[in-house]
């Protein structure tokens, strides 16, 4: 099941500058999970391990553009041929 | 339709069905026309609606002038509106606005107060409330945080929805004041509990979020997330690919941010139709295309060439 993850700029040294990789899971975290498996160091960028693997605060996390804070967050299903895209959120954001 | 002045033909704009653009027959798209406003976009409401509010209260009288940090279309209909009563109008925007807007402002007698390009509308907003303070005669209707933006599509743009379309379960707009999603979000909810208020916000490549950073900490008082079921971040390639459909598709001619509200729109709709659910989604066409021309969007050969245009340009 492949699922792209368009990498944002700041987050590019873990994909060797690529802009967008692709990875497989039926939710988020096991996304984010395969992908820590060939671009080492991404997860802990993007999770928060000490707050029960939240996102963490300044990063946004959008499913075929939908914010994922709307939908499930880190435990929102994904399917093939979903589209994910990370963003930096920046300080107060609208959220 | 008769109205006895061209202020009182503000709103009741059409409500259009997408035949080309809604993805099947149970799942229907809806655009709501508010180009068909008498200055062309969606703020002739909250703008009149502020102005009539103000008189009122009493803090808008005979002789007054209004002063309204604006790159916009919100300074636009306040400077018609203005003309048409009688006040003064000074906007302060961003030295570096488009000339188009700065000549369809003093088209309307605007003054045009120009703040640094740095920190763009955020830095307009500041500036609007230095002058405020040295000017404590002219009224600032502030539509970031005037209630009565959002009491405008509260009072009208609600209301004209729910009588078209009872059976509506989404209603889509961009998120700017947020005073639409608000006053639209507020009065349909009351009306019916289950609808869902999607927000489109427009979301830059890297280059432009260095233009925008001091804007993204923005968040306007109007704003309660509470009111949203959920947002979508649109980027600029689909906004363009959006709006070029809308015109080629269903002849429709809107503004760039108005492709991300479809966009959202779709997003939504394709998971209605995915769960072999019905659904009547409504997004908002809040201006036309006129003040964007000069983009090239609309034109390019193909939407790739169109999208490149765009690379590196604000458009909401």
């Amino acid at each position: 099941m492949a699922i792209e993850v368009r990498i944002p700029t700041i987050l590019r040294q873990y994909t060797d500058g690529q802009k967008a990789v692709e990875g497989t899971g039926n939710t988020l975290t096991e996304l984010f999970a395969d992908l820590e498996t060939r671009h080492a160091g991404i997860r802990a960028r993007l999770v928060d391990d000490t707050k029960g693997d939240q996102l963490r605060r300044f990063v946004n996390v959008y499913l075929n553009d939908e914010d994922v804070r709307f939908l499930d967050g880190i435990d929102t299903k994904l399917a093939d041929g979903d589209s994910v895209t990370i963003l930096p959120a920046v300080a107060g954001g609208m959220a | 339709m008769r109205y006895d002045s061209p202020l009182a033909a503000v709103g009741n704009t059409p409500l259009v069905r997408l035949p080309r653009l809604s993805p099947s027959a149970d799942v229907r798209v809806w655009a709501k026309l508010e180009d068909r406003n008498p200055t062309g976009s969606i703020k002739d409401r909250p703008a009149l609606f502020m102005i009539e509010q103000a008189e009122k209260d009493g803090r808008l009288t005979p002789g007054c002038t209004i002063l309204e940090p604006t790159s916009g279309n919100t300074g636009i209909s306040l400077a018609m509106a203005a003309k048409l009563k009688g006040y003064r109008m000074v906007c302060v925007m961003p030295e570096n606005t488009s000339q188009e807007r700065r000549d369809l402002l003093s088209m309307w007698g605007a003054e045009i107060i120009s703040s640094p390009a740095a920190g763009g509308s955020n830095t307009a907003v500041r500036v609007a409330k230095e002058i405020g303070a040295e000017h404590p005669d002219w009224v600032m209707l502030y539509q970031y945080g005037n209630p009565d933006n959002a009491g405008a599509h509260y009072a009208t743009t609600g209301p004209e929805i729910l009588a078209d379309l009872p059976s509506i379960t989404h209603f889509v707009a961009g998120l700017g004041t947020t005073g639409t999603l608000m006053g639209v979000g507020r009065y349909l909810r009351e009306h019916k509990p289950d609808v869902k208020i999607v927000a489109a916000e427009p979301r830059y490549d890297d280059l432009v979020y260095g233009l925008r950073n001091l804007d993204e900490g923005f968040v306007p008082e109007l704003y309660d997330a509470s009111v949203l079921t959920t947002r979508f971040s649109v980027g600029s390639a689909d906004a363009v690919t959006r709006t070029r459909e809308l015109l080629q598709q269903e002849g429709i001619f809107a503004g760039v941010s108005t492709g991300a509200a479809l966009h959202a729109a779709l997003g939504v709709a394709k998971k209605a139709l995915k769960a072999g659910e019905s659904a009547d989604v409504v997004f908002v066409v809040a201006d036309g295309g006129w003040k964007y021309l000069s983009t090239g969007v609309y034109t390019a050969a193909t939407t790739e060439e169109a999208i490149d245009t765009l690379q590196g340009q604000l458009w909401a």
